[in-house]
């Protein structure tokens, strides 16, 4: 079962050149996905565009089996959420209360239900102490875990995270992924996460490559990072343990291309005890 | 001439329910020339102390001292102006700062600002663009419409373009693409190597850390914990791990080849060494 499916997918900014052009793939449901790219080669166009928050210009996008139109815009942003890159741009209440309470109000939930709703919510991302405290008073990673409590908070089946960790301290980061992945793991959710972490992307399922507005690879991350010299040419980074592969390499010793760090050092100690 | 700190305390908000000991009794010196990374976690003190060194935030206790100038907590500080034009501060995201209509005016603003003609300042302006790698064809496009990294590169130029001789730098890298981020470092590189400016520069980031800087200060509680060579810091992993952050790719693959039997004790600053290393034993095994 395909939980995004997109054709063809054509956008333009400005009418002349294509953001995003002729750009097709699809998601299975329950894997976790990762965009990558360089800046402005079409990434958050894409998430904005499945999302329902741009308008297409041809092509198109089908989210759990039903093609996204203008009449079920708003039935299908409550399966696809989405989480930004930055944490200040998105909290809008003026207590963490308040901000989650905003979702739940536009979707015209029950005053009597609401406050269980938030403390559920509320919970699932640790944010329980923090209900009452003003977005000042929060770390960007607290912020950010409010955005997902009011993202889940509309039962969607899959989330889009936007960068979401760039702009956190390395405790902010940790503490998204981890909670990303309590996600997919715990929740079964559909994870599409557009990242400049080459880590992330070797822990991921799929992954999709994209290069000024198209895809240019799309596979698991070890077919992505089998051809080294298509992903230099894209302007992306490869892991280190394949950048320590090329360099033993250069010194006469070859070994598998292992992706992980944990691959690579269990692989030089085989080769190393003697066999 | 150093940038040093003695005693220096700041408090927030002093004589209110919210007082807040940001920096506590605070000893440091920054070795002119160098390139020093400040690390620690948020809210341990970083940008609070950087923003002493031109004098954004006077000392609440202690004194401050840049260059030949003074900043003594409860005096008036004098000089501000030509302090603050030879230490230039570049906030977190200084491109929601532009604000001109091209390029070029932007740049010359801040020269402009310490009293030079147009035809003078637009020269520093441009000298400092070409520094930063944007050609003439940015100078009269608006600066609204270039990408998050040539936006950064212009805020940086409008700070080169005042001539600094210590550039102190928050987080410049954050929200940019790893190429984004990697060309940023290296001309914050050729600043400190072939320009001479005394570089300070906030990170999160153990990878350029380790490949960029010489020293490190680490934060931790309002006092800085630790400072030494970046080579004495990353010798193993364990003033890392002491501290919680994730050491650099390559001191995390020498301390497991290490940990499993592998012969590697000497310091090791690039990849090619560990590889010449570790390819000798495999092969000596082999």
């Amino acid at each position: 079962m395909k939980a995004v499916e997109v054709k063809d997918l054509t956008f333009s900014y400005d009418q002349e050149t294509n953001a995003v052009e002729g750009v097709t793939f699809s998601v299975e449901k329950g894997t976790y996905t990762t965009i990558i790219g360089h800046n402005g080669s079409g990434k958050s166009t894409v998430a904005k565009l499945i999302t329902g928050l741009l308008e297409k210009k041809s092509g198109s996008i089908v989210i759990d089996g039903l093609e996204l139109n203008e009449d079920n815009l708003r039935e299908l942003r409550n399966r696809i959420g989405i989480v930004f890159q930055n944490p200040d741009n998105q909290f809008i209440g003026s207590t963490v209360r308040d901000d989650i309470a905003f979702g739940l109000e536009n979707h015209c939930v029950e005053q009597s239900e609401m406050d269980g709703i938030i403390e559920e919510f509320a919970a699932k991302v640790r944010m329980s102490d923090y209900l009452n405290h003003e977005p000042t008073r929060l770390s960007g990673g607290q912020k950010q875990r409010v955005a997902i409590a009011g993202v889940l908070a509309m039962h969607p089946d899959i989330i889009v995270f936007d960068e979401a960790t760039s702009m956190l301290d390395p405790q902010g980061k940790e503490e998204i992924k981890k909670l990303i992945n309590e996600l997919h793991h715990d929740r079964g959710l559909t994870i599409l996460s557009i990242t400049h972490d080459i880590e992330e992307v070797t822990a991921g399922d799929y992954v999709i490559a994209m290069n000024r507005g198209k895809v240019a690879v799309c596979g698991t991350p070890e077919e992505l990072f089998r051809d080294t010299d298509r992903l230099k040419s894209i302007g992306l980074q490869l892991p280190f343990a394949l950048q320590f592969e090329e360099e033993l390499a250069k010194q006469g010793v070859k070994i598998s291309r292992n992706i992980t760090m944990e691959g690579l050092v269990e692989e030089l100690c085989r080769l190393n005890s003697n066999m | 001439m150093p940038i040093k700190f003695e005693h220096v305390s700041h408090i927030y908000s002093d004589g209110t329910p919210f007082r807040y000991v940001a920096l506590q009794d605070t000893n440091l010196e920054f070795r002119e020339g160098a390139f020093t990374a400040l690390i620690g976690q948020t809210g341990s003190g970083k940008s609070t102390l950087v923003q002493h060194i031109n004098a954004l935030l006077l000392p609440s206790e202690g004194t401050v001292y840049v260059m030949d100038r003074e900043i003594k907590a409860g005096s008036e500080p004098k000089g501000l102006k030509s302090l603050r034009k030879d230490v230039g501060l570049v906030f977190q995201f200084p491109e929601y700062q532009l604000f001109e209509e091209t390029v070029l005016k932007d740049v010359a603003f801040g020269p402009k600002n310490f009293g030079i003609s147009q035809a003078e300042a637009e020269e520093k302006a441009k000298a400092a663009l070409r520094l930063c790698g944007l050609s003439q064809e940015y100078d009269e496009r608006s600066p609204l419409e270039l990408s998050g990294g040539q936006k950064r590169r212009v805020a940086i130029a409008g700070i080169l373009a005042m001539d600094p001789k210590v550039l102190v730098l928050d987080e410049p890298t954050a929200g940019l693409d790893p190429q984004g981020a990697l060309s940023m470092m290296k001309l914050f590189r050729d600043l400190n190597q072939k320009h001479g400016k005394t570089i300070i520069m906030v990170t999160h980031d153990m990878e350029q850390v380790f490949s960029f800087c010489d020293e490190v200060v680490v934060m931790e509680d309002g006092r800085p914990k630790i400072q030494t060579t970046v080579q004495e810091f990353f010798r193993d992993s364990s003033l890392c791990e002491e501290m919680n952050i994730l050491p650099p790719a390559l001191i995390r693959l020498k301390d497991a080849l290490k940990k499993n039997g592998f012969e590697i004790d000497e310091d090791v600053k690039d990849i090619r060494t560990l590889a010449k290393l570790t390819a000798k034993q495999v092969k000596h095994h082999g």
